[in-house]
């Protein structure tokens, strides 16, 4: 395996890797605090049960997070000391403000998990709320950086000397907003549907269940409507990527020839000699309708590019159309929860959505889609990039170590990561199994005696 | 003094905090390796107890500083990588699985035997990591990584295995560890009322230190071989002699409060003893960053990415401090160990 491979695919294993734990870090803990939230408001002892179980399972997913978080600071440095030399001064920035709100999520995520009962509950609560604050700043710096390597600004290149440095204009790079906004809702949509799935199929099993009924309420609640939007923001995201990085709009939807009224193509097999797609569905004017908002817009083809600066193109097609199917499935799924559940009260609502078994179903299977959508809308974006690091400025290929024999780390995290990835699922679902096994209508009985007091007190 | 000499100091005090609290959580899995006696389940909860709530704050100290080295001074943190990359890399491994290990214990198993699996990864990965990263700030100190150029010449070997390994720079990888180690007996005779529990940490800690004592003479010895800037300003500058004398001071008042049981006085000594060290080493180095190719003023940014990092750290500063003084006063202030 040539270094640079090994390198680019350690990077990516390891992004891959992290991408499951960071978007878990930002939605969890919005379901944390929402459970907390309604123990608060309703004194319902299983709101305060969930929330703690959901913290301690999010606990393991934030330790591993944080590690792999770390294993890619270095890993910037490590396998890409050509990027960082030069991008370093220009977008270190958003990077540095990234570890603050790290700092301060680890901070209140302490506070959280181990402060049940140390601190005032409203401190608790606000603790929680911190945590999801910050979570979500993190990725949006993170996300701001790789903004950046897609549509670089804030600096000038003169004779191959980087000069007029400008942090802030870097940061408000033309993709920075549609790509955090994208990853953000990707991040809720896929945290919520993954749980809400989860409880579905426990449901589906134990469907007076009071504990999944009111969990798979929360999940949908900060799930659904993100998944909504997700569609909306992927259009503005499509049409920023169609202004800003044509090759990649070529290279996601298969334009050989630059053309006018393109059309979309769904699925096929690119056939990159023939300059042509084999199998595919086309929907005339598509493409540029969607890019461009206009059926007659110009479509720039790969045919204005020189061969050796083409992405990988079935792999970034595949990846792309892949990403939009899962997300129009979780899309229609949340948007059926909601019709569903509409104008029911909160415990209502709980019941008719478990007990349409159809429903849960299409839940169940949705659990991994957020996912599965993430890893392909990442590999979108960064297989549609190459072979540019810094799209237009260096290559990925001038960006790497020098160091030599770079398979060896490639295999030893990869070993390191899958060894973690079983390890982190066995207890996942060793904790979820142990739920507890409350039926909603002995739950009434037992919240007037015993619990209410308790909760009283705390 | 330039900006981009208060950013190098910032950077020094990340890595200052970095040691005096990550450092001691790392020295918790030295002592969890060596549980032993009647009370080792005992020292062991004690350990876990007092490690959970800030471990992972505790780590992010290294984020910080990393993320700032390479903002601040992008070529230093690139020759850095490539120099050093074996050993980062396996300081992450490290990294990667002290702190899993730690959350499957603490979140994961119930049954005993896999506690203790995890246990023994925990308290593995708790030796190796410290014992690395103390091998490649000595490689740094020495002067081995820093020549121009992108380590070309050479063969495999001589540019990316020798220069960290050789015994100075596992002087300073032992001492790193002793170090740990010591912090963490001084700082967990405070995290108990148990005066056995104490007096088991009292022990540790009186070992420990004098073993600072032991492997820092050893590295400072050893360090002759090493290149003429860290020499020259550790034992030749002015400000050598009162340093020394103060580290010396530390180190013996430590020892003096933990053996007449004063805990306060000697987690303030102990960290002070350690942090002078550290700023010892950072000093000694001035104004070089990776000697000998790289200073402070030849790897700075332009001033104004420089400028705004000092805002980004005033900034994050407001929001951090009072946070972790909130996360330290609720499960370390007084009421919390009482």
């Amino acid at each position: 395996m040539p270094d640079l491979l090994a390198a680019r695919s350690q990077m990516g294993m390891s992004l891959g890797f992290h991408i499951i734990f960071a978007v878990v870090g930002i939605g969890m803990p919005v379901l944390m605090v929402v459970a907390e939230r309604r123990w608060l408001a309703t004194g319902d002892e299983i709101y305060h049960e969930l929330a703690q179980r959901w913290g301690r399972g999010t606990a393991i997913l934030f330790a591993v997070g944080a590690v792999s978080g770390t294993v890619l600071s270095f890993e910037l440095g490590l396998l890409w000391p050509g990027f960082m030399r030069l991008a370093g001064a220009i977008i270190g920035m958003p990077f540095s403000l990234e570890g603050f709100a790290f700092f301060t999520e680890a901070i209140f995520l302490g506070i959280y998990l181990y402060g049940w009962g140390r601190i005032p509950p409203r401190a608790h609560l606000l603790a929680g709320v911190l945590v999801a604050a910050s979570g979500a700043l993190s990725g949006i710096f993170v996300v701001i950086a790789n903004a950046w390597m897609n549509t670089p600004a804030g600096f000038e290149v003169a004779r191959g000397v980087i000069t007029h440095v400008d942090p802030l204009a870097a940061m408000a790079n033309p993709a920075a907003f549609t790509q955090t906004l994208h990853m953000l809702l990707a991040a809720y949509a896929a945290t919520g549907l993954a749980v809400a799935g989860i409880h579905a199929y426990l449901l589906l099993r134990d469907p007076s269940n009071a504990f999944h009924r009111r969990a798979l309420a929360i999940a949908l609640l900060v799930g659904g409507p993100a998944a909504v939007l997700q569609p909306i923001s992927g259009d503005l995201a499509a049409r920023q990527v169609a202004r800003y990085q044509p090759a990649k709009l070529a290279a996601m939807e298969v334009v050989f020839e630059t053309e006018r009224g393109a059309p979309l193509i769904l699925g096929g097999w690119p056939d990159l000699d023939a300059r042509a797609v084999r199998y595919a569905i086309r929907i005339p004017y598509g493409l540029s309708l969607l890019a461009f908002h206009d059926p007659r817009a110009e479509v720039r083809g790969l045919d204005g590019l020189p061969r050796d600066e083409w992405p990988n193109v079935p792999a970034v097609h595949w990846s792309f159309q892949f990403m939009v199917a899962l997300g129009t499935y979780m899309a229609m799924v949340a948007l059926w929860a909601a019709w569903v559940a509409r104008g029911r009260g909160r415990r209502e609502g709980g019941r008719v959505l478990a007990e349409n078994r159809w429903l849960m179903r299409a839940l169940v299977i949705a659990t991994p889609m957020g996912f599965l959508a993430t890893e392909a809308g990442w590999i979108t974006t960064e297989l549609g990039r190459q072979p540019w690091v810094i799209y237009g400025i260096l290559r990925t290929k001038d960006a790497v170590t020098p160091m030599p024999g770079l398979i060896v780390p490639f295999v030893t995290f990869t070993l390191l990561y899958c060894f973690l990835g079983v390890i982190v699922a066995w207890l996942l679902y060793r904790h979820i199994v142990r739920s507890p096994t409350v039926p909603e209508e002995l739950w009434r009985v037992v919240r007037t005696g015993e619990w209410s007091r308790k909760t009283g007190d705390a | 003094m330039t900006l981009a000499d208060i950013l190098a100091g910032v950077i020094v005090a990340a890595l200052n905090a970095y040691v005096l609290l990550a450092g001691a959580d790392f020295g918790g899995g030295v002592w969890d390796l060596f549980a032993r006696g009647p009370r080792a389940r005992a020292q062991r909860d004690l350990i876990t107890h007092a490690i959970g709530p800030v471990w992972e704050a505790n780590h992010v100290w290294l984020i910080l500083a990393l993320v700032l080295l390479f903002t601040c001074f992008p070529p230093a943190f690139a020759q850095l990588s490539i120099r050093l990359h074996i050993p980062f890399s396996l300081a992450l491994i490290g990294i990667v699985l002290r702190g899993s290990a730690f959350a499957f214990r603490s979140y994961g198993g119930q049954r005993d035997q896999i506690q203790q699996r995890w246990g023994g990864v925990f308290a593995a990965a708790s030796i190796v990591t410290p014992f690395l990263l103390g091998m490649a700030v000595g490689a740094v100190a020495a002067g081995r990584i820093g020549e121009e150029g992108r380590g070309g010449g050479g063969g495999f070997v001589s540019v990316y295995v020798t220069p960290w390994i050789d015994p100075f720079t596992i002087a300073v990888g032992v001492f790193a560890l002793v170090c740990f180690a010591y912090l963490a007996a001084v700082y967990l005779t405070l995290e108990t009322t148990d005066r056995a529990l104490q007096d088991d940490f009292r022990r540790r800690g009186l070992v420990a230190g004098v073993a600072v004592m032991v492997t820092g003479i050893v590295a400072l010895a050893l360090s002759r071989g090493a290149r003429a800037p860290l020499q020259e300003g550790l034992l030749g500058a002015p400000w050598s002699l009162p340093l020394h004398v103060l580290t010396g001071a530390a180190a013996v008042g430590a020892l003096i409060s933990l053996w007449r049981r004063r805990w306060r006085w000697a987690r303030i000594a102990a960290a002070g003893e350690v942090s002078l060290i550290l700023w010892g080493w950072a000093l000694g180095q001035y104004p070089y960053l990776v000697p000998p190719g790289f200073t402070i003023d030849n790897s700075a940014a332009p001033p104004i990415t420089l400028a705004l990092a000092i805002g980004a750290i005033v900034l994050g500063g407001v929001v951090l401090f009072p946070s972790l003084y909130y996360l330290f006063h609720v499960f370390k202030g007084r009421a919390a160990t009482s």
